[in-house]
């Protein structure tokens, strides 16, 4: 058996940590943080060059038709960096979505675009102030058209297309190709929590749309649980990332005339990091079997891979503050950047308790968990 | 990335399929355990005649060479490949199969012996040991020195070629039905403590031993306090140089954490069968929110370590050395069956303090977990390890490093 990624997933790996390191992407995360820019278009544009954004596309739609598990790679290494990109919408979301449809116009149209990163996706699905379930959805589609408000969509006011979830009629919901230059849409950038990251309310009235499908809840949810493992690895690079801060200020930070992390108290607490990152990190690579070969584990292994990594980031996010001490929660020091990203990360395709609830949803269906 | 067998592995496979199922019944279910015939009750009777069954299976197994598969073929083993060992360890775990007592000798004096007896002592106690006709315990724990076992005060002495061995150990498992035993001394007080260690194996039945069990909350007697009068071990019996026995402690160490896995007892699949059954409010437990949520939790933890496991079955099976992460294992898995028997016990209400078939195991669990937590390495013992170890970070300060033994307070003051 061979349950890790090849060797050349892991020299992929490699290269995209070499050049983020080497690009500082943390330090650029603080740029766009404390700037006025959206995103990081050169580290964007960089990335583009590398051919991630093409990663998953067919040859045919100018891809280079590699597969999930390089895209699970490549985003453990973004949440390491923290990158300030519009990778997790373009890629996981809209790119997945179009790929997963049988709308051959628009791949045509489409997929050659996002390869080239000369234009960016994303999926607009929440409205109100929560994630929606299937009742939840207002915004409308008619003869081609929509109209409604989608809230806080994730690189929302970046994006060139949104792929919108929409009522499609008797009581379906269907999922819509909105171009965001059109006419009737209304793009309001918020003020948010990590602002290393856009979003943006988006308000459509008698919008041009073209549908993907007038039924799609079922490919909605699968869309979430393939994003959910790439989330996952994006979140255990970020938390693997603070593990480490934590760990080597511990060393190199003297109290009581000792290193800090001599004491049982750091220790312990750097263990505590390594249990939770190990349990999601092994999570994670069920889930990228499970996503890589479309097996019907995947809502199971999605949900399993996202409630363990959001779990892993939060700890070891909050507790590489603590152990820096005051120093961790000034706006000087890093240990924030990555705090911000854990707490959006969770947030963005649904809450740790829509997860929760997914996963038993899913273990109750299969009726088989172990 | 596949969890399918190379051929060689599929061919193996088959190989112990087809022996196990032509000598042993396979499990109806997962959780389906071996009951000897002749067991009802509890207790010693229950013990002795599983100690016959579990002796009986073993010997069956290293007659057909399934004994200890990785020793080398001259001790009793197969020569086998460390992921043929996986794979008969996974095709055994289906059947309804005897075991429990033959893990502390093989899997931990048996390394030993391995590597600091002589050939001639190899020829003789590894054989016996892989049959499981003779049962080897270990010695180490004292009154004073737990996780501090470097803190050790039984005391060996040199007279002639000739030891001699005064004190107490305890929390030996199996001293009771053990034929031999692995035990550290300390043969220099004057030495710092480290320095001063010796390390031998011995004949259980020598004159001086004394066994007692000791009771635990489970109610159960699995471990033994082991009194030493003046018992005699012959100089050949030493295992490492004199002085040397904390060298030869680690490697046992190291053996007993990758012996002890997961925990048994209540599992994700008892807790969620429980919350489908259980009303709460006049629901089913398992439709509120919060039982959901701690089930999720629980449901990670269990498949974490399950693909941990994986991760590392892999790297052997690609011919390369299993990583750290399987240091997490025990305490995931500990503390997991504590807070599931506790959780399935409150989910039963009042009800869970009857003693019947369905709150037996959550019971059990709940009297159980707080040893495994304990027993191999505590909870902090195994954090240290990761965070020393596999992390890197410095060794706490010790206050007794470089002290002769004799001026070190040990002990309890209270």
């Amino acid at each position: 058996m061979n349950f890790n990624f090849s060797e050349d997933q892991l020299l992929m790996k490699e290269e995209v940590k070499k050049l983020l390191d080497k690009e500082n992407s943390v330090k650029r995360n603080r740029n766009v943080l404390e700037g006025e820019e959206k995103f990081d278009k050169e580290l964007w544009n960089q990335l583009v060059q590398m051919g991630l954004t093409a990663t998953t596309i067919p040859e045919e739609y100018g891809g280079i038709g590699m597969g999930f598990l390089e895209l699970c790679v490549i985003a453990e290494e973004l949440g390491r960096g923290i990158a300030p990109v519009p990778f997790s919408s373009s890629v996981y979301l809209a790119t997945t979505a179009i790929l997963n449809s049988s709308n051959e116009d628009i791949k045509k149209e489409f997929l050659p675009k996002l390869a080239s990163g000369e234009i960016i996706g994303t999926f607009a699905h929440s409205e109100k102030t929560t994630f929606p379930s299937e009742s939840g959805i207002s915004v409308a589609a008619k003869s081609g058209k929509i109209t409604g408000k989608k809230v806080a969509v994730p690189d929302g006011d970046i994006a060139n297309f949104a792929l919108v979830s929409a009522t499609s009629g008797k009581n379906k919901i269907g999922l819509y190709l909105v171009d965001l230059s059109a006419d009737g849409v209304e793009i309001d950038s918020l003020e948010t929590f990590d602002p290393s990251r856009s979003h943006a309310d988006i308000s459509f009235k008698n919008t041009p749309a073209q549908e993907l499908s007038a039924d799609a809840w079922e490919d909605i949810e699968k869309l979430l649980d393939q994003s959910a493992v790439l989330f996952a690895f994006e979140q255990v690079g970020g938390a693997e990332a603070a593990m480490n801060q934590a760990k080597d200020y511990a060393m190199g930070r003297y109290a009581f005339g000792r290193a800090i992390a001599s004491f049982q108290a750091i220790k312990h607490k750097v263990a505590d990091m390594y249990i939770s990152l190990q349990l999601a990190r092994s999570n994670c690579y069920y889930g990228a079997w499970a996503l890589s070969n479309d097996a019907p584990e995947l809502p199971t292994a999605a949900a399993t891979a996202r409630v363990s990594a959001t779990k892993a980031f939060y700890e070891c996010s909050k507790e590489n503050i603590q152990t820096h001490g005051g120093m961790g929660a000034t706006w000087e020091f890093d240990c924030h950047l990555f705090y911000r990203r854990a707490r959006l990360l969770s947030s963005n395709i649904g809450s740790q308790g829509i997860w929760k609830d997914k996963l038993i949803t899913s273990l109750e269906k299969s009726n088989s968990p172990t | 990335m596949d969890f399918n067998d190379t051929k060689d592995e599929a061919n193996f496979r088959d190989e112990v399929n087809s022996w196990l199922s032509a000598n042993a019944d396979k499990k109806e279910h997962a959780k389906d355990i071996y009951r000897p015939a002749e067991m009802s009750g509890e207790g010693e009777s229950g013990e002795s005649s599983a100690l016959k069954d579990a002796k009986a299976w073993q010997a069956k197994k290293y007659d057909a060479g399934w004994a200890c598969l990785h020793w080398p073929k001259d001790y009793g083993g197969r020569d086998a490949t460390p992921m043929e060992r996986v794979i008969w360890g996974q095709e055994e775990s289906k059947f309804k199969v005897p075991g429990g007592f033959f893990e502390i000798g093989q899997g931990m004096a048996g390394p030993v012996l391995m590597l600091y007896a002589t050939e001639e002592q190899k020829k003789r106690y590894l054989p016996p040991m892989a049959k499981g006709e003779e049962i080897w315990c270990q010695l180490f724990s004292e009154p004073g020195a737990g996780s501090d076992l470097a803190g050790i005060k039984t005391k060996a002495e040199l007279d002639g070629d000739t030891w001699t061995i005064n004190g107490q150990k305890v929390w030996t498992s199996g001293a009771h039905y053990s034929d031999y035993g692995i035990i550290v001394t300390r043969s220099d007080f004057s030495a710092p403590k480290h320095k001063g260690l010796t390390y031998f194996f011995l004949d259980m039945k020598s004159p001086g031993v004394e066994v007692r069990p000791i009771k635990q909350i489970t109610g159960g007697a699995n471990f033994n306090e082991v009194y030493f009068t003046d018992v005699k071990i012959p100089d050949s019996q030493r295992l490492g140089e004199i002085g040397d026995g904390w060298k030869v402690s680690l490697t046992t160490l190291m053996n007993e954490r990758l012996a002890v896995g997961d925990a048994s007892g209540v599992d994700f699949q008892e807790i969620f069968e429980l919350a489908k059954d259980q009303d709460f409010n006049g629901d089913t437990a398992i439709s509120n929110g919060a039982v959901r949520e701690k089930l999720a939790d629980w449901y990670c933890e269990q498949s974490g370590l399950k693909y941990t496991k994986m991760r590392n079955i892999s790297a052997l099976s690609q011919g390369s050395t299993p990583g750290p992460e399987a240091s997490i294992t025990k305490i995931v898995s500990a503390n997991k069956l504590q807070d599931i028997a506790n959780y399935g016990m409150d989910l039963m209400d009042n009800a869970s303090i009857a003693r019947d078939e369905e709150t037996a195991i959550f019971q059990g669990s709940l009297l159980g977990a707080p040893l495994i937590r304990i027993a191999g390495g505590t909870d902090e013992v195994l954090k240290n390890i990761i965070a020393e170890q596999v992390l890197g970070m410095p060794q706490d300060i010790r206050v007794d490093k470089n002290v002769p033994f004799n001026e070190i307070p040990t002990g309890s003051k209270n």
